[in-house]
């Protein structure tokens, strides 16, 4: 069952990304991302990761996702047209990228016996839902970098108002 | 039962397709989609390693790195308004500025 659930979301993701590379105007590039994200949302709540699923849905697909599809209504971009340079990427891209695919799916597909298998929901060592095993680390052992993030975080709203700010 | 190979070969296929849109696209804002769209698969390997060990760290860096893309995402947008601002186009090619 959870073999036909991998296939199903897996499909979708493949699709999605597919689509992403096909089309030719940014904002159904933008909307094929959001099925991606989704799928992958579905496959991290497969793989016990609960907060992560949830995360992915708000953080990625609800936050920066509107972003883009805001930009690309704001600037007003249209369909990209062909030039010298995405004839070269063609030629030099297509295969570079099924290089990169080939090796690394000959790499897991060699260990994948010692890759082991997953199974639906998965269990911690330490036995406690994932939730809650999340926060105890990050509030815990890791608060300084959590800490530091909101300091990122604060510096990129700035830098983004900066930049985005008309000259006067 | 899945293998967790099955879940890193297709994080590998999300990965290759964000590399080859990433160099074949020619608007400015798609090859930042394909970014985002490798940062999705390099997370996919990241829980499934979690979920292999059995251990919580692996989710914790996909945690991190959310938050990175999104001031990533933040700036980098804002970058784009602005060249747009100046330039008036979005084509990778035509914004050309430090080519000397």
């Amino acid at each position: 069952m959870q073999l036909a659930l991998f296939f199903i979301f897996g499909a979708l993701a493949v699709a999605g990304a597919l689509n992403l590379l096909l089309q030719r105007h940014p904002i159904n590039s933008a909307l094929s991302l959001v099925v991606v994200m989704m799928s992958l949302a579905v496959l991290y709540w497969s793989l016990g990761a609960e907060f992560l699923a949830a995360a992915q849905v708000i953080v990625y697909s609800g936050a920066i996702m509107v972003l883009f599809v805001f930009v690309i209504m704001l600037l007003n971009a249209g369909e990209e047209e062909e030039t010298h340079g995405s004839r070269a990427a063609y030629t030099v891209g297509i295969p570079g990228a099924a290089a990169i695919f080939c090796l690394l799916t000959f790499v897991f597909l060699s260990e994948r016996h010692a890759l082991g298998s997953a199974n639906i929901g998965g269990y911690l060592n330490r036995g406690v839902d994932n939730i809650a095993e999340v926060s105890a680390m990050l509030f815990t052992k890791l608060l300084l970098p959590f800490e530091v993030t909101s300091i990122l975080i604060l510096v990129a709203i700035l830098g983004a108002v900066v930049l985005a700010r008309k000259e006067q | 039962m899945v293998p967790i190979a099955y879940y890193l070969v297709l994080a590998a296929i999300l990965f290759s397709i964000g590399i080859a849109a990433f160099l074949i696209k020619r608007n400015v804002i798609t090859i930042f989609i394909s970014i985002e769209l490798m940062l999705n698969a390099v997370n996919l390997t990241f829980v499934a390693f979690a979920h292999m060990w059995h251990q919580v760290a692996g989710q914790i860096f996909v945690f991190f790195v959310m938050v990175v893309a999104a001031a990533e995402a933040a700036v980098g947008l804002a970058i784009i308004i602005s060249i747009f601002r100046t330039r008036q186009t979005l084509n990778v090619d035509e914004i050309d500025l430090m080519k000397s």
